[in-house]
């Protein structure tokens, strides 16, 4: 998995170099600092909204729902961001990505509850279950592009589904079972705000290194698979190493939040894996903005809250649901983030 | 020492044998070209080269060690780059991270450096970016340093895919047909960049059907036709070739 | 032993009948516009529930059903006006969400007029089971397969013998030369997404009477029939045929032989081995991508 590292000396010594001195104005433009890319850069400020809301939010919040759907809103970004690093930059769509959210979910629920393993324990192994399964499955399934992969990816997330509503003895099959609360080092998590302050610095963390990876040669190459992956194979890019890698990660991440969300809300049904809840995950992404992390965070409050709007007229609620999302893929095919984004950039100078 | 050798190779498509027990040698230094009318297996030989395809029979030479079983991005590693007759732009990047695109070889790719923005990573990329944008220049894109890839015309992407080439600092660098698609005065640029890369030390092999354009700049030149050699010498040599005279010029 | 083997093998053609009209669907809508409409199934859920609801008023059984086949072949043509035309040139993943978007809207629209209840289609003559060779067949299977056999020699006869059919294969093949010789592209996507819508209504009305139907029966529908579709190949007519009755055979021979547990995984587990070891599918076409 690893030899995209070469040999840097092999490269260079006697490689005969070539240069021109930019105008000094052009040079000027690409070191110029721009309050702009400041305040529309995700990691400066979106960070800080982000970070502001997470710290502030608990001021306004009210009772138990409110926090609730906070929670909900955090576990769901933290999922949409990585699922963006697979699907906005490096342009591989999954439509079972909800199967490593539940398959993280019933295997630290299992572990923990049936098996009495410690909380972290049980979440760890979660998250390494679902990194050896999407470890295993990356090579041949990332071989396939386009629709031949969202097929396989749908088919692989409907197996575990299938695998886990039936499996009723494990799993306690349709009918979802119960989990134990977590315990970590004898202190019960059970408080909404304790809960909200876990999600919601894994939130921020899981933001800050995302953008990280995406300002970096790692990020670059990601990106490079997506817009033209004969252009970065042939640029020295192992495209097969780094396709795999977001995939582990994107899954991992998933796992994990999965783990997270059957400890909090004490019970997990087989829905939290199936096609359903694969296509929000993806409509999060899409509909925030493919290849923005702050489209991701939107895309995730956005469908978090709807749901709850709608709620109201329940009858209604997939109507509006789908019309919606055609709508916004009608108009801002580029999803709500990076549409607004270049409204603005338009306006500034 | 040679930097690319070619032995016997034969690549076949169906029952058509697009190169054919194709043998010849690129030394240091220079431009060299590769040339013959359309359909003569231009293309098809860097893509056997850069081991986008596998040859039927036969075998390529980096520097004399045996690249046969290389994948593309580890040949790549070997100091070999290229660019493509059908251009091979990230559109969802902008001209200068297409370009760093080509530096990727010399950064650090790997996961957790990145993942955890080690000072090593940002300075890189810094450098990286100054660079690259030396780069834009050299091949004459200076003002499109800030743009994006979508927004820029056909002629300046040709030559983005030169610079991204060149960032990756190659000992051979294979350029597809550089001036399809090019009106006369884009062409006459274009040969300047490449000539001055020739006199930079840069091994370049070039892959062209426009002659005009090789014949001015190229020291070697290696004559295809139907996948086989039909001639290789000087451009004087081949100028005066009788069979390149008849199989190509002839046609033209 | 014998019989036991020809039992699944009915029940197995049947619905990989069913299986074969939505992949049809598919495989047109993508040769004419290469989308993957996910609302595919759903076609077949509006074509069950209309003609449910079509007989409950008092229309004669046949001309119910017909009226609720050409409902679907109406809602095609209204899914491309209002979702795809709009979007023509959005990109893979948006034509993807805004297909999943009309597919939960229809979903939604289904609930709120025809409730969220299971319904069943009378059998169209009688349940009187057949007996032959040690087998039971039901009459409503002959109808699958009769009037599957038919739409498929229509399609054929269409798609060779009609100036519109040839014009949409040639759409399918190369759209710009399509253009260039005259061919109404835009004329072109609106038959396939009628003929797609069509062709989902006839499985949802006849297969409404053995499966039962309800608001939701498009969505595994839906996903089987794009199994089938890349089984043999996206696409393929052919492809989509047989892809669909190896599915419906292989279906019925696990859960005759070995369980039922796992009969809906088949399909998924069946998938995923072809694409990694035929990735163009049983009848599909390898491309090479040029450099």
């Amino acid at each position: 998995m690893s030899d995209h590292k070469v040999d840097n000396n092999a490269l260079a010594a006697d490689n005969p170099t070539v240069s021109a001195r930019p105008p000094a104005e052009a040079l000027r433009e690409l070191r110029r600092w721009r309050w702009q890319d400041l305040v529309f850069s995700a990691r400066y400020g979106g960070f800080f909204v982000l970070l502001a809301a997470v710290l502030l939010a608990p001021l306004f919040l009210e009772g138990l729902y409110e926090f609730d759907l906070a929670i909900l809103v955090f576990i769901n970004a933290s999922v949409a961001i990585t699922l963006n690093l697979l699907v906005g930059y490096a342009g591989q769509i999954s439509l079972g990505h909800a199967a490593f959210f539940g398959l993280g979910g019933y295997g630290t629920a299992i572990l923990a509850t049936r098996h009495d393993w410690p909380a972290l324990a049980a979440l760890l192994a979660g998250v390494l279950l679902v990194a050896l399964v999407a470890f295993v499955i990356a090579r041949p399934i990332l071989r396939l592009k386009g629709h031949y992969l969202a097929m396989a990816t749908l088919g692989l997330g409907m197996i575990i589904y299938l695998i886990i509503t039936t499996e009723t003895g494990l799993t306690g099959g349709p009918d979802g079972m119960s989990v134990a609360p977590m315990e970590v080092f004898g202190y019960l998590v059970f408080d909404e705000l304790v809960w909200y302050w876990i999600t919601g610095i894994l939130l921020l963390l899981i933001y800050w290194l995302s953008v990280n990876v995406i300002e970096s040669p790692v990020g670059r190459a990601l990106r490079a698979v997506h817009g033209s992956e004969i252009a970065a194979i042939n640029s020295g890019v192992n495209v097969t190493h780094y396709k795999t890698l977001v995939f582990v990660v994107s899954a991992m991440v998933a796992a994990l939040m999965g783990g997270l969300f059957a400890f909090y809300s004490g019970f997990i049904t087989p829905t939290s894996s199936d096609f359903m809840h694969s296509i929000e995950f993806v409509v999060m992404v899409v509909l925030g903005g493919m290849a923005s992390v702050v489209g991701a965070v939107v895309g995730a409050l956005l469908l978090t809250l709807l749901p709850q709007f709608l709620a109201a007229m329940a009858d209604y609620k997939w109507l509006v649901y789908g019309l919606i999302l055609m709508l916004v893929m009608i108009f801002m095919p580029k999803g709500l983030v990076p549409t607004v984004h270049g409204w603005i950039r338009r306006w500034l100078p | 020492m040679s930097i690319l050798r070619v032995e016997s190779l034969t690549k076949v498509f169906g029952g058509l044998r697009a190169i054919d027990d194709l043998s010849f040698t690129i030394h240091p230094g220079a431009v060299h070209s590769v040339i013959g009318p359309n359909g003569a297996g231009k293309t098809t030989l860097f893509n056997l080269i850069t081991g986008v395809y596998k040859p039927t029979s036969g075998r390529v030479l980096i520097e004399d060690r045996d690249v046969s079983g290389l994948a593309t991005h580890q040949r790549a590693a070997l100091g070999m780059s290229r660019t493509f007759q059908n251009l091979q732009i990230c559109m969802n990047m902008t001209a200068i991270e297409n370009v760093m695109l080509g530096r990727h070889l010399h950064l650090d790719g790997r996961f957790l450096p990145s993942l955890f923005r080690l000072p090593r990573i940002v300075r890189g990329d810094a450098e990286a970016r100054e660079r690259c944008a030396e780069l834009m220049e050299y091949v004459g894109l200076g003002k499109y340093i800030n743009a994006e890839a979508s927004g820029m015309p056909y002629g300046a992407l040709k030559r983005l895919e030169i610079a991204r080439s060149l960032a990756a600092e190659p000992k051979l660098l294979l350029l597809d047909e550089p001036a399809a698609g090019l009106n006369t005065t884009e062409t006459a640029e274009l040969d300047g960049v490449i000539a001055r890369l020739g006199d930079a030390g840069v091994t370049v092999v070039l892959v062209e059907h426009d002659m005009k354009l090789v014949m001015n700049i190229s020291e070697h030149i290696v004559v295809l036709n139907y996948g086989k050699k039909l001639a290789e010498g000087t451009a004087d040599e081949i100028r005066r070739n009788p069979d390149v005279i008849a199989a190509y010029l002839g046609a033209a | 032993m014998f019989s036991d083997f020809l039992q699944f093998l009915v029940t197995g053609v049947t619905i990989g009948a069913t299986y074969a009209l939505v992949a049809l669907g598919f495989s047109i809508i993508y040769n004419a516009s290469h989308v993957i409409n996910f609302a595919q199934g759903d076609f077949v859920m509006i074509g069950g529930m209309s003609a449910v609801f079509i007989i409950a008023t008092g229309v004669p059984m046949p001309v119910a059903l017909l009226i609720a086949v050409l409902f679907g072949g109406l809602v095609g043509i209204l899914l491309y006006k209002g979702g795809i035309e709009p979007a023509r040139d959005a990109g893979v993943i948006p034509l993807i969400i805004i297909t999943v978007g009309a597919a939960l809207f229809l979903r939604g629209v289904a609930q709120v007029v025809w409730g969220r209840s299971y319904h069943a289609l009378p059998p169209f003559s009688g349940d009187e089971p057949i007996r032959f060779l040690g087998v039971v067949v039901m009459p409503q299977s002959l109808w699958v397969l009769g009037i599957t056999v038919l739409i498929v020699a229509a399609l054929g006869y269409f798609f060779t013998r009609t100036m519109l059919g040839k014009a949409i294969l040639a759409t399918s093949h190369n759209r710009d030369a399509a253009k260039l010789m005259g061919i109404n592209t835009n004329m072109v996507l609106l038959v396939s997404f009628a003929l797609a819508g069509l062709l989902g209504a006839v499985a949802g009305v006849i297969v409404a009477p053995i499966t039962f139907t309800y608001y939701e029966v498009g969505v595994m529908l839906g996903l089987k029939g794009f199994v089938a579709a890349v089984l043999g190949g996206l696409g393929s007519f052919v492809g989509a045929i047989a892809g669909g009755v190896i599915l419906g055979v292989t279906e019925a021979m696990m859960a005759g032989y070995i369980s039922s547990d796992y009969k809906d995984a088949v399909a998924f587990v069946l998938i995923l081995l072809i694409l990694f070891f035929m990735p163009s599918g049983i009848f599909g076409k390898g491309g090479v991508e040029r450099v």
